[in-house]
């Protein structure tokens, strides 16, 4: 893998600040593991001796595991901590975790965490490699990736696709980092959503903004949905589940507004009926086990490129 | 205890030789003196400049060396700990930074622990104060008990206990009908209500400024209109009422214009700004700085401006430290569970003069909305130059530059957003009635 740019950071906190050979670097990288995940030998000893810990202050089963998997594949040792039950009911501070878990001597801490900013807090407290797997309605820089890396195979390209992002944005640190990331792959971005889910001044991300699915899905190469959370639907963002799905959910007749060709993607978990029809969720156009499987690649080309800043690495 | 205060130098009677005088009521400086004797000032003007030639033997003459000599500064919102969070701050720590930053009357936030919301807690607090600090310090008394917002407080045995205004500390009170009878009666007992203007339900689960820079941080804003909401109540309220009205911390654009066009209107209404929004914006906040989580948020670079312009003038009477400490484990924490708040005492002065010498505003005008203004805001005795005024003084170098090292600060917390800035300007003396209280050793001939 000689010949690309080295990552060129300790850590990876966000999409923001990465410039585009950072990310298609990662995305070269990843697209190798691919093949590798799909041999019967999935075993590289890129990682072998280090500790990764995922350290999950939020549950997850989809991040977390993909996390474990790709840690092992590459022969790191791999520990599951999930914090939220635990420590922090006897009053343990996220700093103190943090101090704890550092004098165990890990190589590598992947962190998901309830307030944005937290990952970088304690990556700043801590003297190992530290990956962002959410924080708060931040940032999710894996999902990002995986996310770009899909839409390279499927399309044979980013540059210049018409992308369009759908649902609850303000909430969603999935659609912080594509918005970052899709822009500087040079992607035309789009958001659609009710204005009540839309983030203050999000014109100013460079995107284009629509408040109605024709409009914000004319043209569009990818529809990207997004989890709406149960207690954002009734009455609080959207009065209603069915009225949120008639007006922002794709089915079919929506999906149509799109190009013939458009694919459809979604970070999981899927409220089927709520954001997307079942139908289109399992269709020929749906993305969505592809987007699985290469976020196991992409986070094994994250964890490659932070292990050669280790120590003795 | 007694009655009197604790005295760190006996009243001497002296002059204050060779000064610039800054009178931030007569808007205006020239090169003087100030006489001072048992206390309280005895003459000032152009014609004290000179030291006399045989001076009085029991008059010490100071030599301020042609630098700037002013009334003392009165900081109308300070958070000082007690009673029930001496871990955070104390009246005696408290004094000591605000002495080193020149404030020589300090009005004391009422959401202490027991709230001030009872005359025996008021005349604790005065009490209390007597004993540890040799500075002025009066309370401002909780608006409705408990600050919960249900029921009004004894407003006028408060009052006549020592309160010198009503408020619910960094909390509004959202009942509009108890707001009104509240400000009915508050006037009925000529009582002045410092409101804190922020609409709750606006502001929720908010942790800084609505906008560009929040959406991108993933942070749940703050919008302005939680403030001017809840202001433009007010001054209808106001205007209904009769009510004596100040607004104790405004932060943006729209509520300046609110309380401009009120006192055009002839309200009874003031309003003051802390010396953070005045001088920081939300881009201070970076990569989640807990140090500028403060309450109400920091707003936008052209609110600060708005604000800097109306300081100029004269629409905002009072500059305001906002003095909130905070211990090092209630900042360390992500920026939605930090607290709010950050210190001010000592820091208030250097930082507004970063407006003089930006050209902003002028001295005169700058000590005013330190001084002389927040001191008619609250009827307080009169900060000022003129023969017959306590001699509450200070004199300082304001190009002096310095850098903020929060080990040598006074106050108990370090949460300065002024953490290794570089100012200029330092209070060298500071006298309170006529007793020195804090000095520079060295720093002036004679003192």
């Amino acid at each position: 893998m000689s010949g690309r740019p080295l990552y060129p950071y300790r850590h990876l906190l966000g999409i923001e600040g990465l410039s585009r050979s950072d990310i298609e670097g990662l995305l070269d990288t990843a697209q190798d593991y691919v093949a590798l995940s799909r041999q019967v030998e999935k075993k590289a000893a890129t990682l072998r001796g280090r500790t990764q810990i995922n350290l999950f202050f939020e549950p997850s089963t989809r991040t977390q595991s993909s996390f474990e998997i790709a840690g092992k594949r590459l022969g790191a040792d791999v520990m599951n901590m999930s914090v939220s039950a635990s420590s922090v009911k006897k009053g343990e501070t996220l700093l103190d975790t943090a101090a704890t878990l550092n004098a165990m001597r890990p190589d590598i801490i992947i962190v998901r965490h309830h307030a944005a900013g937290a990952v970088n807090l304690l990556a700043r407290k801590v003297d190992c490699s530290v990956v962002n797997a959410g924080d708060g309605a931040h940032e999710h820089p894996t999902q990002a990736l995986l996310d770009a890396l899909t839409i390279r195979r499927a399309k044979g390209r980013i540059e210049g696709l018409v992308i369009t992002i759908c649902g609850d944005i303000l909430h969603s640190r999935v659609a912080r980092s594509n918005i970052i990331c899709l822009s500087a792959l040079g992607a035309f971005v789009r958001l659609v959503g009710p204005s009540t889910l839309l983030p203050a001044q999000v014109e100013r991300f460079g995107v284009e903004v629509a408040r109605d699915m024709r409009s914000g899905l004319a043209g569009a190469d990818i529809v990207m949905m997004l989890r709406l959370q149960r207690e954002r639907m009734s009455g609080a963002f959207v009065p209603s589940v069915r009225e949120y799905f008639r007006y922002f959910g794709l089915d079919r007749e929506k999906l149509a507004y799109a190009k013939p060709d458009a694919l459809v993607m979604h970070p999981g978990p899927m409220n089927r009926g709520v954001e997307i029809a079942s139908d289109v969720a399992d269709g020929a156009q749906s993305l969505v086990r592809e987007q699985v499987e290469m976020g196991v690649a992409v986070r094994m080309a994250v964890l490659e490129a932070l292990a050669r800043h280790l120590p003795n690495g | 205890m007694g009655e009197e205060r604790a005295r760190p130098t006996p009243a001497s009677d002296m002059l204050l030789a060779n000064a610039r005088l800054v009178d931030p009521v007569a808007q205006r400086e020239l090169p003087g003196g100030v006489l001072v004797m048992r206390g309280v000032i005895a003459d000032s003007g152009a014609h004290l400049a000179k030291p006399p030639d045989k001076p009085r033997q029991e008059i010490r003459v100071i030599d301020c060396r042609g630098l700037v000599v002013a009334p003392g500064l009165v900081d109308l919102q300070a958070f000082l700990g007690e009673p029930g969070a001496e871990h955070r701050e104390t009246l005696a720590s408290a004094s000591r930074a605000a002495a080193a930053g020149g404030i020589t009357t300090m009005v004391c936030r009422p959401d202490t622990d027991p709230v001030i919301d009872d005359p025996a807690i008021v005349d604790f607090v005065l009490r209390r104060a007597r004993a540890a600090s040799s500075l002025r310090i009066v309370p401002c008394a909780a608006l409705t008990r408990g600050l919960a917002g249900k029921e009004m407080t004894e407003i006028g045995l408060l009052k006549e206990a020592g309160a010198v205004a009503f408020g619910d500390g960094h909390k509004s009170v959202m009942d509009a009908q108890l707001m009104r009878r509240a400000l009915t009666y508050a006037r009925d007992r000529d009582a002045i209500v410092s409101h804190f203007t922020e609409d709750a339900n606006l502001a929720a689960e908010g942790v800084m400024n609505e906008g560009e820079f929040a959406s991108r941080l993933g942070l749940p804003g703050i919008p302005k209109v939680a403030e001017t909401l809840m202001l433009m109540r007010d001054l209808a309220l106001v205007r209904l009422t009769g009510a004596r009205y100040h607004a104790s911390l405004i932060t943006c654009a729209e509520s300046l214009e609110a309380i401009r066009a009120a006192k055009q209107e002839g309200l009874t209404v003031t309003c003051g700004v802390s010396i953070n929004h005045l001088t920081l914006n939300e881009s201070d906040v970076a990569e989640y700085r807990t140090f500028f989580k403060l309450s109400p948020p920091l707003r936008s670079e052209s609110d600060r401006q708005a604000l800097v312009a109306g300081l100029s003038e004269g629409v905002i009477d009072a500059i305001v430290s906002d003095h909130d400490p905070q211990d090092v484990e209630t900042k360390r924490q992500p920026f939605t569970e930090s607290a709010d708040g950050a210190i001010g005492l000592e820091t208030m002065l250097a930082a507004a003069l970063r407006l003089v010498h930006s050209g902003e505003v002028s001295l005169p005008r700058l000590l005013a909305a330190l001084s002389s203004g927040p001191a008619a805001a609250f009827r307080l005795p009169a900060a000022s130059l003129a023969r017959g005024s306590p001699a509450d003084l200070i004199v300082f170098d304001p190009d002096e530059p310095w850098v903020v090292d929060p080990a040598n600060l006074a106050s108990v917390c370090k949460n300065t957003p002024f953490d290794e800035a570089r100012l200029q300007g330092r209070v060298l003396a500071t006298f309170v009635g006529g007793e020195l209280v804090h000095a520079v050793a060295d720093s002036l001939p004679g003192l």
